[in-house]
């Protein structure tokens, strides 16, 4: 990743050295690339690398929004519902304006998606902070509540988005800008934004103030309500951004669309050294987080090694070596 | 083994038999799970759609349909139908067999007629009329055809759902009829029956074999994953890649003539209204239905497909 350099950099302001826990899931990475290839060479080709990176970028750029949210103190479980939903409401904008605006529906729709998603955001951000809600249970809630609107929606079947818009959308999951595909080219440029923001403005280090110590950036005169729900809106905004790359996949929003990404995320964000308590956000940690988890999902089709039965487990096995590693090399 | 013309001849007999229905209505309680994904979708658009054509055709008969989104409320609805009103008649897909098979035992204690659909209960002694689709017959079906097209050889890639009998059934079909022929399974893996599961590992199979002549996916949701990602790959080896169920949008391509998924194998979920029109035959026309059907898979092609298209269903 090169974005190495330029938060090892950035970290050395301040401690003058790179600790294990910041290298630890780019070690991982290199580790798992490096396992990848002896099991099966084909791992390492452009095409392999290019598809599994381009299809993680929905995952981080959710979760590059869940690493504000986290840090601030907070959790958001209804992120995989809220891509839907947004999904859903994209699609059904695109199709219903097919017609009077041709082309022009395609950007109306992606406004649509990321003001539905910030107003997503803003939801789950006022009951948590205003309602003094449990951020677990406000979000649990708004998960079942998002997800039943998406099954609603689409008779619990699917939601095809216009056939003449089809085409013309499509470019924008499978095409390329200089050779790199147009979602990883998103996700960079999301993850770049919001690194500047953490680390480089007022409001990122409120979000790590509140999320380390709640009374103290209170008595700081800082304002937990809108620092927490600002987090959640830039959660909304993410998700928004993920979906508008996701539809030209497959071009449907179904009620299984996002099933348990929330988990893929909050895992993710974790690999990446944020921690879930809250205090301190790791935005380049959870873009490797979040491929690392990519990788191995592939890496276990590569392999003959593992029995269909038992993906899961040995899933669960790396990416929990992959912690202690991070843990005891402290 | 119950064919089309059977049910013609059924429906006709049930039609007749409305002129003489009684002034007190019968009601058909049809329990059913509510629609939280395509298969289960059809199955509630079908039972709604028979509910308004018998209520229609018999003044005499009520059909209620109540969807549930889990085991434990379907049998709060079992025991909300039953106290509130007399039912004749209930029709019911069951969530699960274990915890379904008491409370309908219960139904049928006050004189109901039952009928089960798809999923048995623990005890059939408790079903009057059982109706159920063929998963091995749909894995062996679309095996079938492949041995037959590709001349018994060829490089095989395959995508199952999730870990259940559904699965293992039509995983067994499959695998069986191959058996004995020079076609290879290189890869078998989970994908859930997700379509962007199915497109991720369908990419990865890609990436992995050089060489893949046909790909079955055991639902159509996941063949929706597999043609996408074969459509980036630019592959163009790939002869056949088939799926099952019976999702409007294949059986579009079946009769469209497509050359990559020229057949589908149906588990349609209109055997919901097989179900809930069988029952209204018996309680109307006196006519014989207690037993167990069993419907076929029979391949979808070109010829055939218009029968199994519903452009107004969700699936």
């Amino acid at each position: 990743m090169s974005a190495i350099p330029h938060h090892a950099g950035l970290r050395a302001e301040r401690e003058f050295a790179v600790s294990w826990t910041e290298a630890g899931p780019f070690l991982a990475l290199a580790v798992l690339l490096a396992v990848g290839y002896l099991i099966n060479p084909d791992f390492l080709s452009a095409t392999n690398l290019s598809n599994v990176v381009t299809r993680s970028a929905f995952i981080v750029i959710i979760a590059v929004g869940a690493t504000f949210v986290i840090s601030s103190g907070g959790l958001d479980l209804s992120v995989g519902s809220m891509a839907a939903f947004v999904t859903g409401v994209m699609i059904m904008c695109m199709n219903g304006m097919a017609g009077g605006y041709g082309g022009w529906a395609i950007p109306i729709g992606m406004a649509v998606a990321l003001a539905v998603g910030l107003l997503c955001g803003l939801l789950n951000g006022v009951i948590v902070t205003v309602g003094r809600i449990e951020a677990f249970i406000a979000t649990l809630g708004t998960m079942g509540i998002f997800r039943a609107l998406i099954t609603y929606m689409s008779d619990g079947g699917t939601i095809p988005i216009d056939r003449g818009l089809r085409e013309a959308y499509r470019p924008v999951y499978f095409g390329t800008v200089a050779g790199v595909p147009i979602p990883i080219v998103v996700a960079a440029a999301v993850a770049l934004a919001a690194a500047f923001v953490l680390y480089r403005t007022k409001y990122g280090r409120r979000c790590a103030a509140v999320g380390a110590n709640e009374e103290v950036a209170r008595y700081s005169g800082i304002s937990i309500v809108k620092t927490r729900t600002i987090a959640y809106m830039i959660q909304g905004a993410c998700v928004a951004i993920a979906a508008i790359c996701y539809v030209p996949r497959l071009g449907a929003a179904t009620p299984t669309t996002g099933l348990l990404w929330e988990l893929q995320v909050i895992t993710a964000v974790v690999i990446g050294g944020t921690v879930l308590r809250g205090g301190k956000g790791r935005i380049w940690g959870t873009v490797a987080g979040a491929v690392v988890l990519e990788l191995i999902a592939n890496l276990m089709v590569l392999s003959d090694m593992v029995s269909e039965y038992l993906v899961g487990a040995v899933q669960g096995v790396i990416i929990i070596v992959a912690m202690l590693i991070q843990r005891f090399s402290k | 083994m119950w064919n089309s013309k059977w049910m013609a001849a059924l429906a006709l007999g049930a039609l007749i038999a409305a002129g003489s229905a009684h002034a007190q209505k019968k009601v058909v309680a049809v329990s059913i799970p509510a629609a939280t994904h395509g298969w289960t979708a059809g199955v509630v658009y079908h039972a709604q759609a028979a509910a308004k054509e018998v209520n229609k055709a018999f003044p005499g008969v009520e059909v209620v349909v109540k969807t549930s989104p889990s085991a434990a409320a379907q049998v709060s609805a079992l025991e909300d139908l039953s106290a509130s009103r007399n039912l004749a008649a209930l029709v019911i897909l069951p969530f699960s067999s274990e915890e379904l098979t008491g409370p309908v035992k219960s139904v049928k204690g006050k004189g109901a007629f039952i009928t089960v659909v798809d999923r048995g209960l623990t005890d059939p002694g408790v079903q009057d009329l059982y109706v159920a689709g063929d998963n091995i017959a749909v894995g062996r079906n679309t095996a079938k055809y492949l041995v037959d097209k590709m001349g018994g050889k060829g490089n095989l890639v395959v995508l199952r759902g999730i870990p259940t009998v559904i699965d293992d059934e039509r995983i067994k079909g499959f695998q069986d009829t191959l058996k004995g022929t020079e076609m290879k399974v290189l890869d078998i893996q989970y994908a859930n029956w997700n379509s962007d599961q199915a497109f991720k590992l369908m990419q990865d199979y890609l990436a992995k074999y050089p060489k893949i002549d046909a790909v079955w996916a055991n639902d159509d949701d996941m063949l929706l994953g597999v043609l996408e990602a074969i459509k980036q790959s630019g592959r163009k080896e790939i002869k056949f890649a088939l799926g099952g169920n019976g999702m409007k949008e294949i059986v579009k391509k079946v009769m469209d003539g497509d050359p990559v998924t020229p057949v589908e194998t149906p588990y349609p979920p209109s055997m919901i209204k097989t179900a809930i029109y069988m029952t209204v035959a018996n309680l109307t026309g006196q006519v014989p239905v207690r037993g167990a059907v069993k419907l076929d898979a029979p391949l979808i092609t070109r010829q055939n497909a218009k029968e199994y298209y519903f452009p107004d269903s969700p699936f």
